[in-house]
C-alpha cells in the first residue's frame, strides 16, 4: 500500500510533559475509512495520543502526516489540518452561550465563509442525523448530556471532516444516555468516514473497529483485529487489563 | 410482580407560603434576628421621621430667599443655582446641544435592549461619541463651546462616558495581552496593568496635566480636559483588563480545545467563543468598576475643572447664597445615587437577557 493512502501517519511520536515522558515511540498509520478503537489503563497516553493527532498537544520529537499535509508548528498548518479533522471532547464543550444552531453554524460561516443560509440548511441535516432537529433553537445547558454530546458530533460533522476523533466520548454520561450516542457513532462508522475513538465501551470496539491498539505507559502495547484483541491477547499485560474489565 | 404507579403531584403545605410566614422566616427566625429587627425598627423611627420632615415637610420649595419661614431644607437654592450645577459655565442660549445629546442617549439605551443586529449595535456604539461631540464642542455650523465653559454635571457625565468607553476596548486588549503565549506581550501588558493599579488616580491626573506637557513640544498645546481624559481612561483600563482577565480565567480549557479544534484564529476563538462568555461573567465586576470610576471623576478638581460637586463648592462661595452647603451637597449626592443606582439595575437586566445557562 502506498504512503498516500494513509490519513493519519504518526512516526516515532514522543512527548514529554517536563521531564515526565508521556508518549514513547508512537507508530501509528490509519488508513482512509479505517476505524480505529484505543483503549487501555487511566495514564496511558491514549487521549494524548489522539489530541496530538490535530495539534492540541504538541509533541517533541518524531511526526505526525494527516492526509497529505504534515504537523509542523506553523499555525497556518495546524489551522488547515484542523479544517479537516473533527474532534469530540469527553465533556461534550458545546458553547454555552450560543444556541445549538449557532454552535453548528459558528465554524462553517466563520472559518470556510460559507453563507448563513446553506451552513443553517447543513446544520438542519446534521441535526435531523442526530436525532434532535427539534431542539436547535435551545440552549446547551437545556439539553441532557447524551443529547449535547450529539450536538457535539454534529457540529464536526458540518465542516465536512474526512477524520473524526473520540476522546472518551461516553465517559461523561448517565448510563441511560451511553447507547444513543454510540448508536449515531456506529452510524457514522458505517458511512465510511475514518474514525479514531478512545473509549472503554468494549461492546462499540468490538462492533466497529477495524483494530484495536491497546496502551499502557505511553506506548502501543498491542494492535489486532477486534476478534484476535479479545479472545486472543498476545501480551500478558492485555490479559490482565481484560481481565479487569469484562470480569464485572 | 410490583408495579409502578406514579403518584399524584401535591401542594406545599399552606404554612410555607404569605406574608406572615415570610416574616417568620427572614425578620424572627431566631432571637439574635429577632432583636436584630426591632433594633432596626426603632434606628427607623428615631431617624426617618426628623430626616423627612427636613427633606419635605418643613422644606421651602419655592419664593425667595427672604421669605423663607421654615425650619427645614431650602431647596429654593437648588433652583437657583440649577443650571450651574447641570451646566456649568456653559453658554445658557446653546443648553439644547447637550439636553438633545441626553434624548439621544437615552434613545439609544433603551434601544441597544432591544435590537438584536449586531451591525445597528455598532453603529449606537460607535455614533454616539461622534454626535455628541458635535453637539456639545460644536462644529460643522454649530458655534463652538470651549472646554473650559463646559461644567457641572455635563461634565461628569462627559468624563466618566468616554472614561467607560474609551476604557474598555483598551482594557480588553490588556487582559488578552496578559493571558498571551507571546512573553514580550504579556511583559508589557503586566507592566502596564501593575503600574497603573499602584498609582492613585489623583497622581495620574497630576501627571497627564503637568508631566506630560513637558514631553511635547513647545508651543503645541493639549487641552486640559483631553489631557485629564487619557489619564482617567489610562487609569480604568488597567482595572478593566483585570476585571476582564478573572472573567477569561474562569472559562474552561475545554472551550479553547472546541473553538481550536474547529480551526478558528486566535482573534475568531476570543471574539466569537470565550470573550462573550468572559465579559458576560464579569458585567457585575465592569459596571462595579463604571461605578467607582463614576464618582472618581469628582477628582478632576484638583487639575483645574468644574464637575457637579466642584459646582456646589464654587456656589457656596456666591456671598448673597452663604450657609447653603448641606442643601448643594444633599443634591448632589442624590445626583450620584440615582445615576449609580440606574447604572447598577441596567447592568443587572443586560445580565438576566444574556444568561444562557439556565
Amino acid at each position: 500500500m502506498s504512503e498516500q493512502e494513509y490519513m493519519i501517519q504518526m512516526k516515532d511520536v514522543n512527548k514529554w510533559y517536563g521531564d515526565f515522558h508521556v508518549l514513547k515511540d508512537i507508530n501509528l498509520n490509519v488508513k482512509k475509512g479505517e476505524r480505529i478503537v484505543i483503549c487501555g489503563p487511566s495514564g496511558s497516553g491514549k487521549s494524548t495520543t489522539i489530541r496530538c493527532m490535530n495539534r492540541l498537544e504538541a509533541f517533541q520529537e518524531g511526526n505526525i502526516t494527516i492526509g497529505k499535509l504534515e504537523l509542523t508548528e506553523d499555525v497556518k498548518r495546524i489551522q488547515e489540518v484542523r479544517r479537516h479533522v473533527g474532534m469530540v471532547f469527553q465533556h461534550f464543550n458545546l458553547f454555552p452561550h450560543l444556541s445549538i444552531l449557532e454552535n453548528l453554524i459558528l465554524s462553517p460561516t466563520w472559518v470556510r465563509g460559507t453563507p448563513r443560509k446553506e451552513a443553517i440548511k447543513t446544520a438542519m441535516h446534521f441535526l435531523d442525523r442526530v436525532k434532535i432537529a427539534d431542539q436547535a433553537d435551545k440552549y446547551p445547558n437545556q439539553l441532557s448530556g447524551g443529547q449535547q454530546q450529539r450536538v457535539a458530533i454534529a457540529r464536526c460533522l458540518c465542516m465536512n471532516p474526512e477524520i473524526m476523533l473520540f476522546d472518551e466520548p461516553t465517559s461523561a454520561l448517565d448510563p441511560e444516555m451511553i447507547g444513543e450516542v454510540l448508536d449515531v457513532m456506529s452510524e457514522l462508522a458505517d458511512d465510511g468516514i475514518t474514525m479514531v475513538c478512545v473509549t472503554h465501551e468494549m461492546g462499540f470496539a468490538k462492533k466497529v473497529a477495524d483494530r484495536v491498539i491497546f496502551m499502557d505507559a505511553g506506548q502501543i502495547v498491542e494492535e489486532n483485529t477486534p476478534h484476535e484483541f479479545f479472545d486472543n491477547p498476545q501480551s500478558d499485560r492485555l490479559k490482565m487489563f481484560l481481565e479487569q474489565i469484562l470480569d464485572h | 410482580m410490583a408495579t409502578f404507579e406514579r403518584l399524584e403531584t401535591r401542594q406545599a403545605p399552606a404554612n410555607t407560603k404569605g406574608p406572615i410566614h415570610w416574616a417568620k422566616e427572614n425578620l424572627f427566625s431566631s432571637v439574635l434576628s429577632s432583636i436584630l429587627t426591632l433594633f432596626s425598627l426603632y434606628l427607623m423611627y428615631i431617624t426617618l421621621p426628623p430626616l423627612l420632615d427636613w427633606m419635605i415637610f418643613d422644606a421651602t420649595w419655592s419664593g425667595t430667599k427672604e421669605e423663607i419661614v421654615n425650619e427645614g431644607a431650602r431647596w429654593i437654592f437648588i433652583a437657583e443655582k440649577f443650571n450651574l450645577f447641570v451646566y456649568g459655565f456653559y453658554p445658557e442660549e446653546l443648553y439644547w446641544r447637550p439636553n438633545l445629546a441626553l434624548v439621544i442617549f437615552v434613545v439609544y439605551v433603551i434601544g441597544f435592549r432591544r435590537i438584536d443586529n449586531t451591525k445597528v449595535r455598532a453603529f449606537i456604539i460607535l455614533s454616539f461619541p461622534v454626535i455628541t461631540y458635535l453637539l456639545v464642542a460644536g462644529g460643522f455650523g454649530l458655534e463652538h463651546v470651549p472646554t473650559d465653559k463646559w461644567g457641572g454635571l455635563l461634565l461628569t457625565i462627559i468624563v466618566a462616558s468616554v472614561g467607560i468607553i474609551a476604557s474598555f476596548p483598551i482594557g480588553i486588549i490588556f487582559a488578552l495581552g496578559r493571558q498571551s503565549h507571546m512573553p514580550i506581550i504579556r511583559t508589557i501588558s503586566v507592566i502596564y496593568i501593575e503600574f497603573i493599579r499602584g498609582v492613585p488616580l489623583i497622581t495620574l491626573l497630576f501627571m497627564s496635566s503637568v508631566i506630560l506637557p513637558l514631553f511635547f513640544p513647545e508651543g503645541m498645546e493639549f487641552d486640559k480636559l483631553l489631557r485629564a481624559l487619557i489619564g482617567i481612561t489610562l487609569f480604568q483600563a488597567a482595572y478593566i483588563a483585570e476585571v476582564v482577565r478573572g472573567g477569561l480565567q474562569a472559562i474552561p480549557t475545554g472551550q479553547y480545545e472546541a473553538a481550536d479544534s474547529l480551526g478558528l484564529t486566535y482573534w475568531k476563538k476570543m471574539g466569537l467563543v470565550i470573550l462573550p462568555q468572559a465579559l458576560k461573567i464579569s458585567i457585575p465586576n465592569i459596571v462595579g468598576s463604571f461605578i467607582s470610576l463614576f464618582k472618581d471623576t469628582t477628582l478632576i478638581l484638583i487639575i483645574g475643572l468644574f464637575d457637579i460637586l466642584a459646582m456646589v463648592t464654587l456656589t457656596n462661595s456666591d456671598t448673597s447664597w452663604l450657609g447653603f452647603e448641606t442643601e448643594g451637597y444633599v443634591f448632589v449626592t442624590m445626583i450620584y445615587w440615582v445615576i449609580c443606582f440606574s447604572m447598577s439595575k441596567y447592568a443587572k437586566a443586560i445580565a438576566t437577557k444574556y444568561n444562557t445557562e439556565r
